[in-house]
């Protein structure tokens, strides 16, 4: 029995019937065709689908759809029109390109959501707190190293934006 | 020719990163065909099984479902899962596609189902039935060799698969004349390679060409062609492999899986293009798995600590059946065993093992991190048992600098190197002694810190065709498009290195071009030339070297039109700012011109064919030897048995560096592969053969929060084996690094008496030391003494 849901994903309205079960991540991929977010591990462990459920980083592969109806959504996509970003590349895409904040690039969309998402809490997180808040985010190529300084440099060029 | 160095050598940003960075980039599952039908498995629960019956009727009938295969369906329509590997008296251990009336190891496939839909293909799976008649399983690889086990692969009487042995210098006076010999019973587990993207395969099929085109998120695009076809019995020119985006590989896509060539034969029977895409459980359970090698060791020593001889007996766990390469993978742990040590004798004996469990094959290292990790375990004993610094140990047994091309007692030649001097750096950068200093402040208040070191020399750029066991070559063709731009088409399709940036950067210096001017292509058998892949450490200094000597080809080319059309003689030209210009008259072409020029084809010198277009199939002399030196300093915690790396210290050399930020990004990586085998990762197999760490839950993988900050540096050997000097250091950090940080816990633990601790050293197991019985708390041990520090 298929359920009508109203959705905003980066910012357009999407109106869509779908199946009660339908997961969020296969929503916004095989529904949208927006498949930036990508799929790891189906139990909310690893982190590479990572979306912003109203604000909130949220694993998109252990939500279903219909739990996003009425909500805000942004994926990887949308992120360039996200407030900080002002319709180029957001300064956390810019920091992980900068700093080789990825190699294979598949952890590399959730890793950027769960970065924005610290930064918005935290505009100069120490190394430590870049560490616990990116815990939930697993990447198995750059060790996180390069990680950490993608999101120190993207902070830096946040907080200078702001003044 | 000279050639201006503007790229190579810099830190450029990847050319691949602003596609990934926002979400554009297409793995297998991003990928949309018309009408796709999904595929999904039934699997077997059990890791030894007869199958008496698989009834997939209610399967078929079910909402969405189009196709519903068993074994016996697909049995003599599609070949055996293939192995490169050959070994002298190896037994057969042919796998099918889908089982037909044996299941060996958890998670074999025995059906195949079709659906129109994700979610009704999983549905469907749930209503096959299978009646399975449970078999013994053969878990432990001892007891699978022992008389009387269950045979897995019947005719045979047991379940040694083979047999290897490797010897040189004399072992006999070795021994005879050591003062001591150390043993020691060392384990290198099993490990999951655990990409980030699990595999994926689509495939498509158009009858009246008669084309078959398969997307797979493989390293090796060309093989997988050439295989696909054996195993479909089609002509291979009916072909096609594309590989999009690649997340991650580290030696489990470097294989040909069942699911490749049953998606091929799926889209062949329905004309429709079917997709399926692994699910982590099934990446847990049917992807290769990495190490799982029980090495008994035994080194001669003389009192001075020079290393006479070094023997091991390796029991190699292989699993159920051989992935692509997986009965050699052991064989490179006998030939890298001597380490970068001058050992004059060595012996090597593995026996290969079948057990019920996935098969093991390469795993990032691949036989290599086995040797270096319990040749350095080694030299600590040898250090502990004579009462001197690790350090000191290793320096004596190291090879002079001049005594390079060093031969070793396996048989390989070391192609340069420079031991003392990386030693010597991470001792300097890591502050050695003055953390030998505070260690024996912390154990006289009962602290437990160690330091770890690991001095490594891997084997890499694999390799001469003549030591591989299908071509260690690698293809390149470099093309300048009539507008001047430059396109390289590259065998060694990378999933996550960055060759897209490493070969523009090559490419733009040779050519004297901007790297924006340059596109690397590559995983599309039907653009590229046939190729080899990216493992081994290979794709720079073979797949690299490659395309250098295209690029030479084609500089020779437009240096003879150029000089030509300017009365200069052409080997007195140069490449630089999109212009060819002589030295010594200054009169210059336009890079641009000159590419005309071979096109229009009405200037060039008589006798000369129009185009620019190079190929190389390069084949290298020899393998490259990378080195390096790690420091680490761990804390254990005497309560929990908790271990925290506190300080991270690596010095790497793997030759010229194209891209040192590169080059930084993949040891990083390895290091924190490495600190996964040291302190976190097992799979662990139950006594029924069930796969009990068969998720993300119960097998942990380094997080952000588990390690330290690492500090790298680097010395520069270059290479005699390639024209630019490159090494290759996809491998090198989990190689170095893992013995670096178990001789750290060791070095911990060793006022408490402990001589060894077997990989993970998980907390439970370093608990279970500090509370040994017979153990002394750490609060009584008193400071150890050591030697000449």
């Amino acid at each position: 029995m298929a359920v009508d849901i109203q959705v905003r994903i980066n910012g357009k309205p999407h109106d869509n019937k779908v199946e009660p079960r339908l997961l969020l991540v296969h929503y916004l991929r095989d529904t949208l065709g927006l498949t930036g977010t990508h799929v790891g591990c189906e139990t909310t462990l690893c982190g590479a689908c990572t979306v912003f459920v109203d604000s909130k980083a949220v694993k998109s592969c252990t939500m279903l759809a219909v739990q996003a109806d009425g909500a805000e959504v942004t994926t990887i996509e949308g992120l360039a029109s996200a407030p900080e970003a002002g319709g180029k590349l957001h300064p956390v895409q810019e920091g992980f390109w900068e700093k080789h904040g990825l190699q294979c690039g598949y952890c590399t969309p959730g890793m950027i959501l769960a970065s924005v998402e610290l930064l918005r809490r935290n505009a100069e997180p120490s190394e430590a707190e870049i560490r616990r808040a990116l815990a939930g985010n697993l990447c198995r190529c750059t060790g996180y190293q390069n990680i950490i300084e993608a999101v120190r440099y993207a902070g830096k060029k946040m907080k200078g934006r702001k003044r | 020719m000279a050639t201006a160095t503007r790229y190579i050598g810099k830190p450029l940003k990847r050319k691949e990163d602003p596609r990934l960075i926002q979400g554009l980039g297409h793995y297998v599952d991003d990928l949309r065909l018309p009408e796709t039908h999904y595929a999904a498995f039934v699997r077997s629960p059990y890791a030894h099984a007869k199958v008496r019956s698989v009834d997939v009727s209610k399967a078929r009938t079910a909402p969405g479902v189009v196709l519903a295969l068993t074994g016996a369906d697909v049995k003599g329509a599609i070949g055996f899962v293939p192995c490169a590997a050959q070994i002298p008296d190896m037994k057969s251990a042919p796998r099918p596609v889908l089982a037909v009336d044996r299941v060996r190891f958890v998670g074999e496939a025995v059906a195949v189902i079709v659906a129109t839909d994700r979610y009704a293909v999983r549905d469907a799976v749930d209503l096959v039935e299978v009646d399975y008649e449970p078999l013994t399983p053969v878990v432990d690889p001892e007891k699978a060799m022992a008389k009387g086990a269950p045979v897995l692969h019947e005719p045979y009487k047991d379940n040694v698969a083979y047999r290897w042995e490797l010897e040189g210098g004399d072992l006999k006076k070795a021994f005879k004349q050591a003062d001591k010999v150390i043993r020691q019973r060392i384990i290198n587990q099993r490990l999951i390679p655990m990409a980030m993207e699990p595999r994926g395969v689509m495939a498509d099929y158009k009858p009246g060409e008669k084309q078959l085109t398969v997307w797979s998120s493989t390293q090796i695009p060309h093989l997988l062609k050439t295989q696909i076809a054996v195993m479909l019995r089609v002509p291979e020119h009916s072909v096609r492999v594309i590989t999009p985006e690649v997340g991650g590989g580290f030696g489990s896509k470097m294989n040909v899986y069942p699911e490749e060539a049953l998606c091929g034969y799926l889209a062949m029977q329905l004309g429709k293009p079917v997709k399926w895409i692994e699910s982590r459980r099934e990446n847990f359970q049917t992807t290769i798995h990495g190490r799982d090698q029980i090495d008994d060791l035994e080194i001669a020593v003389k009192r001075d600590g020079t290393v006479l001889g070094l023997r091991c007996k390796v029991i190699a766990d292989l699993g159920a059946y051989y992935q692509l390469l997986t009965p050699l993978i052991p064989t490179l742990t006998g030939l890298m065993m001597c380490g970068c040590y001058k050992i004059p004798a060595a012996r090597m004996e593995i026996t290969g093992v079948l057990t019920n469990k996935m098969s093991t094959d390469a795993y990032r290292g691949a036989g290599r991190p086995e040797a270096t990790y319990f040749v350095e375990r080694m030299m600590d004993l040898v250090a502990a048992e004579l009462k001197m610094d690790p350090v000191e140990v290793r320096r004596k047994n190291f090879p002079q600098p001049e005594e390079f091309p060093y031969a070793t007692p396996t048989g390989l030649i070391y192609d340069s190197a420079n031991y003392q001097r990386s030693l010597d750096l991470v001792l300097k950068n890591s502050g050695y002694t003055k953390l030998r200093k505070e260690q024996a402040q912390l154990r006289k208040k009962g602290k437990l810190m160690g330091i770890g070191l690991s001095t490594y020399v891997e084997i890499c750029a694999m390799g001469p065709s003549s030591a591989m066991p299908a071509g260690g070559w690698e293809s390149a063709t470099v093309r300048v498009e009539p507008t001047g731009n430059v396109t390289v088409l590259t065998g060694s399709s990378p999933h996550g290195q960055g060759q897209e940036t490493t070969f523009a950067q090559i490419a733009a210096d040779m050519l004297g071009l901007e790297p924006d001017e340059v596109q690397v292509v590559h995983g599309d058998t039907a653009a590229v030339p046939y190729g080899i892949g990216t493992f081994g450490s290979r794709a720079t200094a073979v797949g690299g070297t490659a395309v250098y000597k295209c690029l030479e080809k084609l500089r020779s080319k437009l240096g003879q039109i150029a000089g030509h059309i300017l009365g200069e003689d052409p080997g007195k030209l140069v490449f630089r700012d999109k212009k060819i210009l002589s030295k010594s008259s200054k009169k210059s072409l336009n890079f641009v011109e000159a590419v005309g020029a071979a096109y229009v084809a009405k200037t060039l010198p008589p006798g000369m064919e129009p185009g620019l277009e190079a190929v190389t199939f390069f084949e290298p002399t020899n393998f490259t030897f990378p080195f390096g030196a790690h420091v680490c300093v761990v804390e254990v915690d005497s309560e929990t048995g908790d271990v925290k790396v506190v300080k991270y210290v690596a010095v790497d050399d793997c030759g010229n560096v194209i891209n040192p930020m590169l080059v930084d990004g993949q040891i990083h990586g390895g290091i924190v592969q490495a600190i996964g085998q040291a302190l976190l990762e097992e799979a662990v197999y139950d006594e029924n053969g069930q796969l009990i760490t068969g998720e993300l839950m119960d097998y942990a993988i380094p997080r952000a929060a588990d390690i330290p900050w690492m500090e790298l540096s680097r010395t520069v050997t270059p290479s005699p084996v390639n024209p630019m000097g490159v090494k290759g250091v996809g491998e090198a950090g989990t190689i170095g690094a893992t013995p670096a940080l178990i001789n750290a816990v060791v070095d911990a633990l060793s006022p408490l008496g402990v001589r060894h601790v077997d990989l993970p050293a998980k907390r439970e197991r370093i608990w279970q030391l500090l509370h040994k019985p017979s153990g002394r708390s750490p609060a009584q041990v008193a400071p150890k003494k050591r030697r000449a520090r």
